[in-house]
């Protein structure tokens, strides 16, 4: 119960990370049945309709609900600490983002014992996602599941916009923001965009499929391109909503464990806003065989060719912050320094496809699925990796064990790229993607075998990592505030894992790695900028579980409204829009609660304040 | 200008390696690195630049980290602080410049060959027009200018310039022939798109859907052959001859009840399947069942018949209603089956 209504930045954090671990999980199950199915031609371990199911819902599921609640667990957990907030600034809808979001995602993966999975893939492209082609309530699962899922994350991003720029601690000017506060910062604005273009388009979509509408259908003078233009330009944007995450992971670990400041901090900065704004720039380099004509093809060609500065400049940025060090292989730095030389093979590859003459043989090919697994996998999850084994004693309280990290690393890191190194191969020699299965004889035999066996060993690399967290969990709590000893930012000032509050006394901050500047003056700790006072919290609530729960029904309810049951009151509830109304009553009525229930949340009181403070 | 032709020149050595190695990737009628003709020729020039400029980033990137990673470990006792160095103005105008000139260097032949294949042909006197219909899970090739209609096998005359009009029948497809060209998505009206390609060596190149058009999306595959420009007049007089049926009165009228109200031979039969005229000295049947002649090939008859014996095992999805389920029976399948395979065209 204490789960279901908090509104703790640090909980809700958990929360995300475990909901994503399941979804996680899920997807890696998919995706190993994706290579199993491949590693032998002809095989028929799966059928086509199954396989087909399966590549759809492992990209959904990875890129929505794997990898996206990740990043929010490591914000919720890292951002308020790390510009020394209490919380984040709407606790409440953090609440209601994280439960929107799972609900979203329960949806989706419903469909798998509902009566058929979506099988269009993950980019749903019509008019094989209409209706027409489309026969199950597969693609209702994705564009409602989706909607409902994309709405938390809409919610999240717009938090973090929030809580950034109204709740630094004094002293932290936006130049003296750490660099995954900085990335998320960007990544939040990206979301802020990028999220409503797709939720447009999966509105729509429903519209076409469940109440007859012709945005999308070619019979009715509907344009199957609209959606490729819609789906891209969030589609785009998405690909670096998620990577400049795992660049602040980066940029925050590296330092820490060479024990210097990061190389060249404004030019970081810079970077990564130019890469988010480019990243809005370039959606019709995923369309140059649709055939916009050599005018588009030329211009997008060459923005897209553009965002290899600014990445090269983090690249190079990163490489000099060791330079001239101290480095310590921890396993937090491992995963970071696995993380450059594979994020840039991944990017060179993206230039290659940036080449849209060239493209037209690479599109659709396994050397696209090598790429965007390379910066998807190699590069986000490796950063992800990185930053968990980094921030788990401060989120948890308790060290994961370096051995056991290390051999997830070492398993992941030759996992990965025996599995991804050769499909760039396999693509130029003619394979294309979401293929079930091939001929014998293509020169696609060996190779394909080569890289399910990479997805296994990486697979056991991650197995690793769980047996690790679960192992970790049985020892108790207590590390010290500052467990990798050279921490350089402020969530490493306060005990592991920290106080309700956070902050006894918000921090005054004198420069860019604060924590870093007050132990090279000589100083035990961050110098307050408040006298000790009362700390007012926001209650906790169940509202948000409750209203998820009520745009849950409704989802469900709109997506049956049209299906004939056999059973008669089935039929009654659906089809007459009953359940729709009753879950939207649901979730509107809390929302009424919540307006007309004046909550003035509580205090801290002082003396509690100092029997708390003393360490455990 | 005079820059980046040095820049190229110091790559040229990189280059030739590089095509060495590649050009053994795959096989020389699907690869994308063994092009056969002069656009797929052009597509991997462009690829092996790219790949050359690539690698060059790689082995700089990868030279620092591993000086970096071995030089800079912190040793057992190291307590002092390294300098916190705030950053290097002129270093990183340096790694901001040098990959704006690699992408300069990769930008304009770029964007030469984009508008050099955007150039469109169709009209053009000497190119042969070929009509590409896409459907779930087939090709249809219709050539205007000669009358006739094909399926599964687009016959090309060597020497000669292929212009294709591109569209679907149904959901999107993607037009692939690695080894002659890159792809082209097959839209529906309105977004029609149209390329070309052509190829001066005989053979048969083996051609891919590469856009998720449903559960066989990966069996959607046919083959391009490539013939003397005589064969090719040849195979347009052959196709236009009136439509040969099978010399058992009963089995031709089964054959026309059953068959030719979706398909067409010669000048019978509709519009709705795959054209079975000249099925027999095709490569192969249903683009994927590979016959004699090919790698791996079984005879025509066999194959054939492993497709009429059930067709959703052979292409999950596809819309042929198995012969069986319109009542025919093994006799009639089995003669159906060799008529087909003895139905060949003289080219």
């Amino acid at each position: 119960m204490d789960w279901l209504t908090t509104v703790d930045h640090k909980k809700i954090a958990i929360l995300y990370l475990l909901a994503g671990g399941l979804f996680f999980g899920i997807g890696g199950i998919e995706a190993v049945l994706i290579r199993l199915q491949l590693i032998k031609p002809m095989n028929d371990f799966v059928s086509a309709q199954t396989f087909n199911e399966l590549i759809t819902m492992h990209g959904t599921t990875m890129i929505f609900l794997g990898v996206m609640p990740v990043i929010f667990a490591l914000m919720n957990a890292v951002i308020p600490l790390q510009i020394g907030a209490r919380d984040v600034a709407f606790p409440f809808l953090n609440s209601l983002g994280f439960w929107t979001f799972l609900f979203g995602g329960i949806l989706l993966n419903l469909s798998w014992i509902m009566g058929g999975a979506p099988d269009a893939g993950w980019t749903a492209y019509t008019p094989l996602s209409t209706t027409t082609y489309s026969t199950t309530h597969g693609v209702d699962f994705y564009t409602v599941g989706l909607q409902i899922a994309g709405l938390g994350t809409l919610i999240g991003g717009i938090n973090f916009l929030a809580t950034i720029i109204t709740m630094r601690a004094p002293g932290m000017s936006f130049m003296r923001m750490p660099m995954f506060t900085w990335t998320s910062f960007i990544t939040s604005a990206m979301i802020l965009f990028a999220f409503p273009a797709i939720t447009v388009g999966l509105v729509l979509l429903s519209f076409d499929r469940i109440l007859g509408a012709n945005f999308f259908e070619v019979a009715n003078g509907g344009n199957p391109v609209l959606w490729q233009h819609i789906f891209w330009i969030f589609g785009h944007p998405e690909v670096y909503i998620l990577i400049l995450p795992a660049f602040g992971v980066i940029s925050e670990v590296i330092p820490t464990f060479a024990r210097k400041r990061l190389f060249g901090y404004s030019s970081m900065v810079f970077a990564t806003i130019l890469i988010a704004f480019l990243g809005f720039m370039v959606w019709a380099h995923h369309m140059f065989t649709t055939g916009l004509g050599p005018v588009a093809n030329a211009l997008f060609s060459i923005a897209t060719m553009l965002i290899a500065v600014p990445t090269g400049i983090k690249i190079f940025n990163w490489l000099f912050t060791m330079w001239g060090g101290q480095i310590r292989f921890t396993s937090p730095n491992l995963f970071a320094i696995g993380f450059i030389p594979t994020f840039v093979m991944g990017g060179v590859t993206g230039v290659m496809l940036a080449s849209a003459p060239a493209d037209f043989q690479f599109h659709d090919t396994y050397f696209v699925v090598a790429h965007f697994h390379y910066v998807i996998v190699g590069g986000l999850v490796s950063g992800l990796l990185s930053g968990l084994h980094y921030w788990w004693p401060k989120m948890f309280g308790r060290m994961l064990n370096e051995s056991l990290g290390k051999l997830s690393f070492w398993f992941f890191i030759i996992g990965f790229h025996l599995t991804f190194f050769v499909q760039h191969f396999l693509g130029l020699m003619g394979m294309q993607r979401r293929v079930f299965t091939y001929l014998p004889n293509q020169g696609f035999d060996t190779l394909n075998m080569v890289s399910t066996i990479g997805a296994i060993l990486m697979g056991i690399g991650i197995l690793f990592f769980l047996i690790n967290a679960i192992v970790t969990a049985t020892k108790p709590k207590g590390v010290a505030d500052d467990p990798w000893e050279d921490g350089r930012t402020l969530e490493w000032a306060i005990p592991s894992p920290p106080p309700e509050y956070n902050f006894k006394q918000i921090p005054l901050v004198r420069g860019i790695d604060a924590l870093w500047k007050e132990k090279m003056a000589g100083n035990k700790g961050m110098t307050p900028a408040e006298p000790l006072g009362p700390i007012h919290m926001p209650s906790p609530t169940i509202l948000p579980f409750v209203m998820s729960v009520g745009i849950f029904i409704a989802g469900l309810g709109f997506m049956f409204s049209k299906e004939q049951f056999s059973n008669s009151f089935m039929s009654l509830i659906f089809n007459n829009w009953i359940v729709v109304i009753i879950g939207l009553l649901i979730t509107f009525g809390s929302m009424l609660l919540r307006s007309l229930y004046d909550d003035h949340g509580w205090h801290i009181e002082v003396d509690e304040l100092d029997e708390e403070g003393v360490k455990a | 200008m005079m820059k980046r032709w040095q820049a190229v020149k110091r790559l040229l050595p990189l280059l030739a390696v590089f095509s060495l190695l590649l050009a053994g990737c795959g096989r020389e009628d699907l690869s994308a690195l063994r092009p056969q003709g002069p656009v797929a020729e052009g597509q991997y020039d462009l690829m092996k630049l790219s790949i050359t400029i690539m690698i060059v980033v790689l082995i700089i990137v990868f030279a620092i980290a591993v000086y970096v990673l071995i030089k800079f470990r912190r040793k057992k006792g190291q307590t002092d602080v390294p300098e916190q160095v705030e950053g290097n103005f002129k270093l990183e105008i340096l790694w901001t410049v040098i990959p704006l000139i690699l992408v300069f260097i990769l930008a304009v032949p770029t964007v030469q060959k984009i508008f050099a294949f955007g150039d469109d042909h169709y009209n053009e006197k000497g190119s042969v027009q070929v009509k590409v219909t896409s459907h779930q899970y087939w090709w249809e090739f219709e050539y205007p200018q000669y009358g006739v209609k094909t399926a599964q096998e687009l016959m090309m005359p060597t020497g000669k310039n292929i212009a294709f009009e591109l569209k679907t029948a149904d959901v999107l497809h993607s037009f692939w022939v690695p080894s002659l060209s890159g792809k082209m998505d097959t839209n529906p009206d309105g977004t029609i798109n149209r390329f070309s390609f052509s190829t001066d060596k005989e053979g048969v190149y083996r051609g891919k859907c590469a856009e998720l058009c449903g559960p066989s999306h990966g069996l959607m595959e046919f083959k391009v052959k490539a013939v003397s420009p005589d064969a090719f007049d040849k195979w347009v007089t052959a196709m236009k001859a009136p439509a040969v049926l099978p010399k058992d009165q009963a089995l031709a009228e089964t054959f026309k009840k059953s068959c030719l109200s979706c398909h067409a031979v010669g000048d019978q039969g509709g519009p709705v399947a795959p054209n079975l005229t000249g099925i027999g000295s095709r490569e192969s049947v249903a683009g994927i069942l590979l016959n004699e002649g090919q790698d791996g090939g079984k005879p025509v008859k066999e194959n054939l018949k492993t497709w009429l014996e059930d067709p959703q095992a052979v292409k999950p999805g596809n819309k042929m209603p198995a012969p069986k389920d319109l009542g025919l029976t093994d006799e009639q399948i089995d003669g159906i089956a060799d008529y087909l395979a003895n139905y060949k065209l003289n080219y």
